[in-house]
């Protein structure tokens, strides 16, 4: 008889393994576990047990009992799990079609790059300040040591709107009406829109700079080369090699262009940078003391460095951009790749 | 400035390579833009050496040598009579190029064949001389090329030379920058003169009226000139320098300017009616002829060179048609003057005449270089053309021009500005390199003295410059300031734009940016009216072209450009804004007044997904997008009302924008008689708002309400009204009552059409009531609703729907 049992119990698993959905699981439950079902029926013919065997095999019964009665509920569970599973699959969408949202429009590539800059410079603690564009003769001028009827005056083409009256050629202008209205120390940096008779490949008659201007006790040119070695290398990489070479503006003196390693051909030379392996991205130098004179500031006391870029050069290298004129012809194709 | 490297080592030794030079230049404020090769106009051409000269068998005139390049024999005609045996000669061998084009073949001359064709200085170009074949050094290396043996090549350096450096407008000044950063030896030409016995006050005289404009004018008198063709040396100069040669009295001048810096002018003495120079200022309405065959009235206070007579020169910057020098020209009366640097740019820049005479002049030449220049170029003329220098030269010095003397230079200021300390023997070295002379005055206190030629330096601060720039830039160290903090100010209307910014291309919006000036003609175009401040319009006197000649006064019109090129491009559905400003011109103050705007367009489909519906844009979506900038900027008073009429906005399809009673801008349509103007063909939606209003109305204050723990009891109600009543005016009506357990109110539905009355709209509302502090029974909402209710139809005629 507990050979019987034995039988049944694998006979019992192997058809319940058979069993592909939950009507076949139940019938395995009936055919043995129901009320007249083979170990039910088993269980009745045990009186033809010996009694010693008795309690062991009352034992037994109730154990395979057990188990199959699990079996079979894990068996049941599993398959309407998968079930429930058959049925989200046939819901299946395509999920390779676009998503469904309002496309974001683009920030100005060259708004970017004065973002970008102005973020740095807000870090080494320096304020953003402002100034009008069209502008005084006097400030964009004559403050800045550049007299009426000086040759200097030909590193730039103004547009005129009176006399004494400009379209701004540089932010430097700000440098002098902030330094009119504050003492030192100052850490200002002024970013806007300005003027320059000049229209071609390169140019553009209205393009953006940045001014940056710092006067305090004991500022030196080496602080200078300090300030504008970190502010480059945040802008083009860690590694960017810098040379800062002598020049000429008439509001500072020393005077420094910064140049940059090319960063197309890495100072081998290309069209790029015009084969001298070398980029020039701002105009730097000490205040000269004349403008400081303009401001009342003591130039024995109080030292200080300038500098100014265009945003457009930046933006034209950091993206290769190859024509400035793309950035005002407002074409969508063009901005939405920034 | 274009520098030739053979002519510089006239004056400098060069110890180092083109390109070494160059960045050496470049980095010490001389850029070199290029560097260009220059080679003679030949190739192919060889030193040879002739072994044999035989008569040519049926021509006299010819002869038949046999040539060696050093590992061939070649036979060659030649119709030369300076050869003989031994000889060293060039060679222009078969395929060799030769100036004019021509290109050597093997040949056949009268029976006799040629392979190849013994050249002379003339024409290879290479000198003057035409007479027989170029005999060549006897040393030469036989068979390689004649441009290498011979070192005919050149180099040039285009240097871009600042504004404060008039010195490097010349050789010799950019010779003594090469021998302050090489350490070459500068060799500067010896001054000397040969004159003749007739004294030069004797035949002629200068008188300066106007010397602060001319504070000393120099001139010598050469007789006997033979005027022709420069020698080719002079010419190749010349050429170098990007100038051609004209004969060899112009060339003079003109190679004397290049060399020393000095412009000079020469004049045929026989036009100078009574054989005198005046120098004055022109007087009213006076004309002029000058060289370039161009005849001008010239502005007031030109600065004239006169004869007895009449006008023969515009001083500093070009000499008359009725003065020149000319192939038959015999005395030369030879000017070296200095003008005032500021007069002549004025002069220059009102007659439209740059010259390299007035580019030098207005940057300042040597005071103390003018006598120089003259001596030099007399004697160069007299060598030239064979003339004879009068004897003395005339010297009219009335105002003496200032040299700057004994400038006070610290050792500690030096390094208080460099931030790094420098050795004064270095620093003494390099200013003497420079031509200076240094003084010591007292510990580590110097007086130095620049040399005439060095206009530019005149204070302490252009010496510490000269300093560290010959010092390098990079030997100086990289610090960071040891600066005080602090406070950095704030800007309010920045911060918003940022914000806005963020919010607009969260909305679909892309950033452009239009030039600040616009054609005269858009305010025509937005037909504004003759009393609307935004034809207080500000020109540009000299614009690039008339489309840019006034500053904006309003954005939109740039948006409607951009709109139409984008159209143009096949990109039809926009969106797109600007932040910028615009400019009105005010009466009564000098600068006008600039306005920070924000301004929007949108047009065609609002959604991006091809595959989903698509619907066309509206003034809501517009608004929606408006409503979101206030929103976060927590402006919670912002009205729009239909009562703003903007000419360029459809009339009913447009409002103002309101920030409490300020009004900020305008949205709307874009009126179809504008679009049909600006060829456009799509409907477009526009805003414009002053950023200026908008940051001062912006607090950032919020003011946090509890949430209420207890339901909400909504009831809608439909109100029937006039169509053309606005809804906000019911909404007003209702909110004014200050209910306080009335905590919102939509819409929830606008109907028009079947059951109504055509000239009647159902406006749906929903009511939606609630307390803080406990659950609202139906009792107490509906006495409150009704009342509500009732209030508003009393007050505005309204009907209810379903009554």
């Amino acid at each position: 008889m507990i050979g019987d049992l034995q039988q049944l119990e694998i006979n019992a698993l192997a058809e319940l393994k058979k069993a592909t959905n939950e009507d076949q699981a139940q019938a395995v439950r009936t055919k043995y576990l129901g009320r007249k079902g083979l170990l039910t029926g088993l269980l009745r013919n045990i009186a033809q047990v010996p009694d010693a065997e008795k309690p062991l095999f009352g034992k037994r019964c109730n154990e395979v009992k057990d188990t199959l009665s699990a079996k079979i509920d894990e068996v049941l569970f599993q398959q309407s799990l998968r079930k429930k599973s058959d049925g989200l699959l046939k819901e299946k969408i395509d999920v390779t079609l676009p998503g469904r949202s309002v496309k974001l429009g683009r920030i100005h590539p060259v708004i970017q790059i004065r973002r970008e800059i102005c973020a740095i410079f807000a870090s080494f603690g320096f304020s953003i300040v402002e100034g009008p564009e069209v502008e005084l003769d006097y400030y964009n001028f004559e403050a800045l040591n550049i007299p009426k009827d000086h040759p200097a005056r030909d590193m730039q083409d103004t547009f005129y709107i009176e006399e004494n009256i400009v379209l701004r050629t540089h932010t430097s202008p700000v440098q002098v009406r902030i330094m009119e209205k504050i003492q030192p120390p100052v850490r200002i940096l002024s970013p806007g829109r300005v003027y320059r008779r000049d229209s071609d490949v390169s140019h553009t008659p209205m393009f953006h700079q940045i001014e940056g201007l710092l006067v305090d006790k004991g500022v030196s040119f080496a602080d200078l080369k300090g300030i504008l070695t970190a502010f480059l290398k945040k802008i083009f990489g860690m590694d960017t090699t810098l040379r800062f070479r002598p020049s000429f503006f008439p509001f500072t003196e020393p005077s420094a262009e910064v140049d940059i390693r090319c960063v197309m051909c890495g100072g081998k030379g290309c069209r790029i940078c015009g084969q001298s392996g070398w980029l020039e991205i701002l105009g730097s130098g000490m205040v000269d003391p004349a403008v400081f004179q303009n401001v009342s500031y003591d130039s024995e006391e109080y030292t200080g460095f300038a500098f100014g870029l265009g945003l457009e050069r930046i933006a034209m290298l950091k993206y290769g951009v190859s024509d400035i004129r793309l950035f005002f012809e407002n074409d969508i194709r063009f901005l939405k790749q920034f | 400035m274009l520098v030739s490297l053979k002519w510089l080592k006239d004056y400098v030794d060069i110890n180092v390579t083109a390109e070494e030079l160059a960045e050496k230049l470049t980095m010490a404020g001389l850029e070199v833009d290029e560097i260009k090769t220059i080679r003679p106009s030949f190739s192919g051409v060889v030193p040879a050496k002739i072994i044999s000269v035989k008569p040519h068998p049926a021509a006299d005139k010819l002869s038949l040598c046999d040539v060696t390049d050093g590992s061939q024999t070649y036979r060659v005609v030649c119709g030369a009579k300076n050869i003989k045996a031994g000889d060293i000669v060039p060679l222009a061998k078969v395929g060799a190029k030769i100036p004019g084009g021509y290109t050597i073949k093997s040949s056949v001359l009268r029976g006799e064949k040629s392979d190849g064709m013994l050249c002379s200085e003339a024409e290879l170009q290479t000198g003057d001389n035409s007479s027989g074949i170029w005999q060549l050094p006897e040393n030469l290396t036989l068979g390689v090329s004649l441009e290498t043996a011979l070192d005919l090549g050149d180099t040039v350096l285009d240097v871009s030379v600042t504004p404060n450096r008039a010195d490097c407008l010349s050789m010799i000044g950019i010779a003594w920058e090469v021998a302050a950063i090489t350490g070459g030896k500068i060799k500067i030409p010896v001054g000397r003169i040969k004159e003749s016995m007739e004294e030069v006050s004797s035949q002629t005289s200068v008188t300066i009226i106007d010397y602060d404009l001319c504070p000393r004018y120099t001139a010598r008198l050469i007789k006997d000139v033979n005027v022709g063709s420069s020698p080719a040396w002079m010419k190749t100069r010349l050429e170098s320098a990007g100038l051609r040669s004209i004969n060899n009295v112009v060339d003079v001048t003109n190679f004397v300017m290049l060399e020393m810096g000095q412009p000079l002018h020469a004049f045929d003495f026989r036009f100078l009616e009574q054989g005198k120079i005046i120098v004055r200022k022109s007087r009213e309405d006076e004309e002029f002829t000058s060289l370039d065959g161009k005849t001008r009235k010239l502005p007031e206070d030109t600065l004239l060179i006169c004869d007895g007579v009449k006008p023969v020169a515009i001083g500093g910057i070009m000499g008359g048609l009725n003065s020149e020098v000319k192939d038959d020209t015999q005395v030369v009366f030879l000017e070296s003057a200095y003008f005032n640097p500021v007069s002549i740019r004025r002069s220059a820049r009102k007659l439209a005449m740059p010259t390299d005479a007035s580019f030098r002049f207005e940057r300042g030449i040597d005071p103390e270089g003018v006598i120089k220049a003259l001596n030099r170029a007399a004697q160069l003329i007299a060598d030239l053309s064979g003339g004879n220098i009068c004897k003395n030269c005339i010297d009219e010095y009335p105002q003496k021009v200032p040299a700057v003397k004994d400038i006070p230079l610290r050792l500690s200021r030096i390094s208080q500005l460099t931030g790094t300390a420098i050795d004064a023997k270095e620093v003494i070295e390099i200013l003497q390199s420079l031509g200076m002379t240094v003084g010591n005055a007292g510990k580590d206190n110097y007086l130095v003295t620049p040399p005439t030629f060095r206009v530019d330096i005149k204070r302490e601060i252009d010496l510490i410059e000269e300093v560290i720039r010959i010092y390098g830039y990079d030997r100086i160290p990289v610090t960071l300031p040891n600066a005080a903090a602090i406070e950095m100010a704030s800007n309010p209307r920045m911060d918003l734009e940022e914000k806005i910014r963020h919010i607009l291309i969260g909305t679909g919006y892309s950033e452009v940016i239009n030039y600040s000036f616009v054609t005269p003609e858009s305010v025509d175009y937005l037909c504004l009216p003759e009393n609307d401040e935004r034809r207080r319009l500000v020109r540009i006197k000299n614009p690039l072209v008339e489309d840019q000649s006034i500053m904006r006064t309003t954005m939109v019109f740039g948006l409607l450009d951009a709109m139409k090129k984008n159209n143009n491009n096949g990109s039809l559905d926009l969106k797109m804004f600007e932040m910028g400003r615009v400019f009105i011109d005010r009466e009564k103050e000098e600068l006008p007044e600039e306005k920070n705007m924000l301004a929007g367009i949108l047009t065609g489909v609002t959604t991006d997904n091809l595959w989903g519906n698509k619907v066309n844009a509206d003034f809501y979506d517009l608004k929606g997008c408006l409503e979101n900038i206030f929103y976060d900027l927590k402006l919670t008073n912002c009205h729009y009302r239909s009562s703003i009429l903007e000419p360029f906005l459809h009339p009913g399809k447009s409002c103002g924008i309101y920030i409490g009673e300020l009004l900020a801008g305008y949205m709307g349509q874009v009126h179809p008689d504008i679009l049909e103007r600006m060829d456009l063909k799509n409907c477009a939606y526009v805003f414009e708002i002053n950023l200026d209003i908008l940051a001062n109305q912006v607090t950032n204050v919020i003011h946090y309400k509890e949430i209420s723990k207890f339901p909400a009891v909504t009831r809608d109600v439909a109100f029937l009204i006039p169509a053309e009543m606005e809804t906000n005016y019911m909404i007003d009506i209702v909110l004014r009552q200050n209910e306080e357990l009335l905590e919102n109110m939509v819409i929830f539905d606008i109907y028009t059409g079947i059951g109504i009355s055509e000239d009647m709209k159902s406006l749906g509302l929903r009511f939606s009531y609630r307390a803080q502090d406990r659950t609202l029974t139906d009792v107490e909402v509906n006495s409150i609703h009704d009342k509500i209710v009732q209030n508003t139809v009393g007050l505005t005629g309204a009907k209810i729907r379903g009554e």
